[in-house]
């Protein structure tokens, strides 16, 4: 599998205090399939959880990425197995990428046993090896991130940390809060704002007085990407990882993209920008179509070999998503309800039920 | 020989530190300073700055940064320098300390002790001295602890940081100065006490005082003013541990003395003395032979002049009088 060079446009990336990657990439056939593959599963995981959201058997919330694969499928393939990732609430890519299963991933928004939280925790948590979720409160997982990246200083491991979040999630204190602490003892932890344009319903220059976030570190480099493009994603995270793991500090990102579908299930994502806009991204930025265009105009994979990709992604959803809405529920027993709310061997004695009878002993 | 609170802190500390590369210590002026309080005395030049961090005051930042070394298998213990500030950094503890083992089914924990003074302090005013033993005993997936002596601090300290879990230390600003004997045994390195276990400080047989933190130290004292006065004995329960909460070693002690009050300085409503007064109901309404009974602190924001905080706060007349009123005395 031979590495070769392509390169990359030159307007996909933009730093802020700094030189920032070569446009010149290194890539095989198959890391361009894999990253194609990988795109494409992620977006037929997400239409396959749209599918069931609608059906009613996902209940809560349900944020979906579709339109956003190129950041997570991207930065996997610049990140080893020992480099961690946290992202808050619209997180299933990256759980996919980190390792996760698509049962799994689909099992948990099921509210399966074989999810991956043991139905524990549904869509917006999902932990792995290396991934420390699936964050439901906004910004939150910042400082969490720079904590991991501060372990990794700690212990010597040379290793990063993305802490991902949103445009919304930009203007929360604690995010600036992290930055300081982060600069200050030098946390090698890349601060990766994913700008998909809109909090919620509001778009980015209604809530941010400076929509450039990859400059709001003020003191800490940044580095700006064009997050429809996988490539610049590899590129740029393959950048910002040798960055922080080399004594540098910290490293603001930006990924610039896209969100297709509205925030979560509930919103149809057509009251504050126009169907013409979301039509536009998608017929002009889309990630997957991107690619593919690329992989054919430098003649490195045929059409065929890209449908029969697509082919294997379906294939692999359906058959995992018919696995997991065979799974079985959690057993509605006490025991399973208060399993691991503390770690097993040092729970206390009990935990109250809804009434004294059903107060729950962890040993008779 | 005698320790104070501060040293026994300070002790625990530093063993555990000696104990496992993996504890480190974070919070404002820890390190340089020594400690807003001095609890943390010498840590710095003992173990150097690796291991003892000065942070920003930053108290949503640094809870949650130090949640996320925990996660990644670190060991934190994280000093607020009061309790109150806390506040700033209560969705970091719960939302992110508290439930992210649960939510993960299991697959991650986060063990990481947050400690600091808490509760009743002089002259502070109201956004200085409030009691929090309620807010964070009421969350599943925490662990409070809320020592009274030199050998309370020291032993459930080091249970605190060798927890797997989050566990909270309530200490108390005013108890930091007070010296108490300390054991052989509590002496030794290997010390640590069982959080969710009571202790009964004084043994009695015809009344049952449940209390907690700096209240332990009045509640001895007032059953001693009543054993003079009038000849009756009374049990004095320190809870040393607010989540899990030691019922059994209440209902043992009601069954006895067949009366109940539960002491403690935090607010009336939805606080420690209620939970007790409700397990009473649950667990010992057939032993009692009065209503179980509450002293609290007063339902106000306390006050800064010290005629109007004495009001706020249970005293030791005042224990009296309830102990007089609920035996008949």
């Amino acid at each position: 599998d031979k590495k070769f060079t392509v390169n990359l446009s030159p307007e996909s990336f933009e730093s802020y205090k700094i030189e920032g990657p070569s446009t010149e990439v290194e890539v095989s056939k198959n890391d361009l399939k894999k990253m194609y593959l990988d795109m494409v599963t992620i977006r037929r995981m997400e239409m396959a959880a749209d599918k069931l959201y609608k059906e009613k058997k996902i209940r809560g919330f349900c944020h979906l990425s579709t339109g956003q694969e190129a950041v997570a499928a991207g930065m996997e393939h610049a990140l080893t197995p020992e480099d961690h990732v946290i992202t808050a609430y619209r997180c299933h890519g990256f759980a996919l990428m980190r390792g996760a299963t698509v049962k799994s991933i689909i099992g948990e928004l099921l509210g399966r046993r074989e999810g991956i939280a043991y139905g524990k925790g549904g869509s917006m948590h999902m932990f792995c090896k290396g991934f420390y979720g699936g964050n439901g409160i906004v910004g939150a997982q910042v400082p969490v991130g720079a904590g991991i990246g501060f372990a990794m200083k700690y212990l010597n491991k040379k290793n990063t940390t993305f802490a991902l979040y949103g445009d919304g999630a930009s203007n929360q204190g604690q995010v600036f809060e992290a930055y300081n602490m982060a600069k200050l003892w030098d946390i090698p932890v890349v601060f990766a704002c994913e700008n998909n344009k809109y909090g919620m319903g509001t778009a980015a220059n209604r809530s941010s007085a400076l929509t450039q976030y990859y400059q709001r570190g003020q003191y800490i480099p940044g580095l700006k990407v064009n997050g429809m493009d996988v490539l610049a994603v590899k590129q740029a995270s393959a950048w910002a990882r040798e960055y922080t793991t080399s004594g540098n500090g910290p490293l603001v990102m930006e990924f610039v993209t896209y969100r297709y579908g509205g925030h979560s299930m509930s919103d149809p994502g057509t009251t504050y920008r126009t169907r013409e806009e979301v039509q536009r991204m998608r017929s002009t930025q889309d990630p997957i179509q991107g690619l593919k265009q690329k992989i054919l105009e430098w003649g490195i994979v045929s059409e065929e070999d890209l449908k029969s990709l697509d082919k294997q992604a379906k294939q692999l959803v359906d058959k995992e998503v018919k696995e997991a809405e065979e799974a079985p529920f959690p057993e509605n027993t006490p025991k399973i309800l208060f399993e691991d709310i503390y770690v097993r061997g040092s729970e206390p004695d009990f935990m109250k039920g809804r009434t004294l009878e059903e107060t729950h002993y962890y040993r008779e | 020989k005698d320790y104070t609170v501060r040293d026994a802190l300070n002790e625990a500390l530093a063993e555990e530190l000696e104990r496992d590369e993996k504890v480190f210590i974070m919070g404002e002026e820890v390190a340089q300073y020594n400690g807003a309080y001095k609890v943390t005395k010498g840590l710095l030049d003992r173990f150097g700055d690796k291991r003892v961090i000065d942070t920003p005051i930053t108290e949503h930042g640094f809870a949650g940064l130090g949640v996320g070394a925990a996660l990644a298998g670190l060991n934190p213990v994280v000093e607020f320098m009061t309790w109150n500030f806390a506040m700033q950094a209560i969705d970091q503890i719960i939302n992110s300390g508290a439930k992210t083992h649960y939510m993960s089914g299991g697959i991650q924990p986060c063990s990481i002790t947050f400690r600091g003074p808490n509760g009743f302090a002089s002259g502070v005013a109201a956004q200085h001295s409030q009691d929090y033993s309620a807010w964070y005993g009421s969350i599943p997936g925490l662990k409070v602890v809320t020592p009274w002596s030199a050998e309370d601090a020291k032993g459930l300290l080091k249970a605190a940081i060798r927890d797997p879990n989050p566990v909270m230390v309530l200490e108390n600003e005013l108890l930091y100065g007070q010296t108490f004997p300390m054991s052989e045994e509590a002496q030794k390195s290997d010390f640590v006490l069982p959080i969710g276990k009571a202790k009964v400080e004084r043994v009695g047989k015809d009344l049952t005082i449940v209390t907690l933190s700096r209240c332990v130290g009045q509640a001895l004292t007032a059953a001693e003013n009543i054993k003079k006065k009038y000849g009756v004995e009374v049990e004095v329960i320190n809870l040393r541990s607010v989540k899990p909460l030691d019922v059994e070693t209440i209902i043992k002690s009601v069954k006895k003395t067949n009366h109940l009050i539960a002491l403690e300085s935090g607010f009336p409503s939805f606080g420690v003395s209620s939970e007790i007064l409700a397990l009473s109901m649950e667990y010992m309404f057939d032993f009692l032979d009065a209503p179980a009974q509450r002293i609290t602190g007063a339902e106000v924001p306390t006050p800064y002049a010290i005629g109007l905080e004495a009001l706020s706060f249970p005293d030791e007349a005042l224990i009296e009088k309830k102990i007089v009123q609920l035996l008949r005395l």
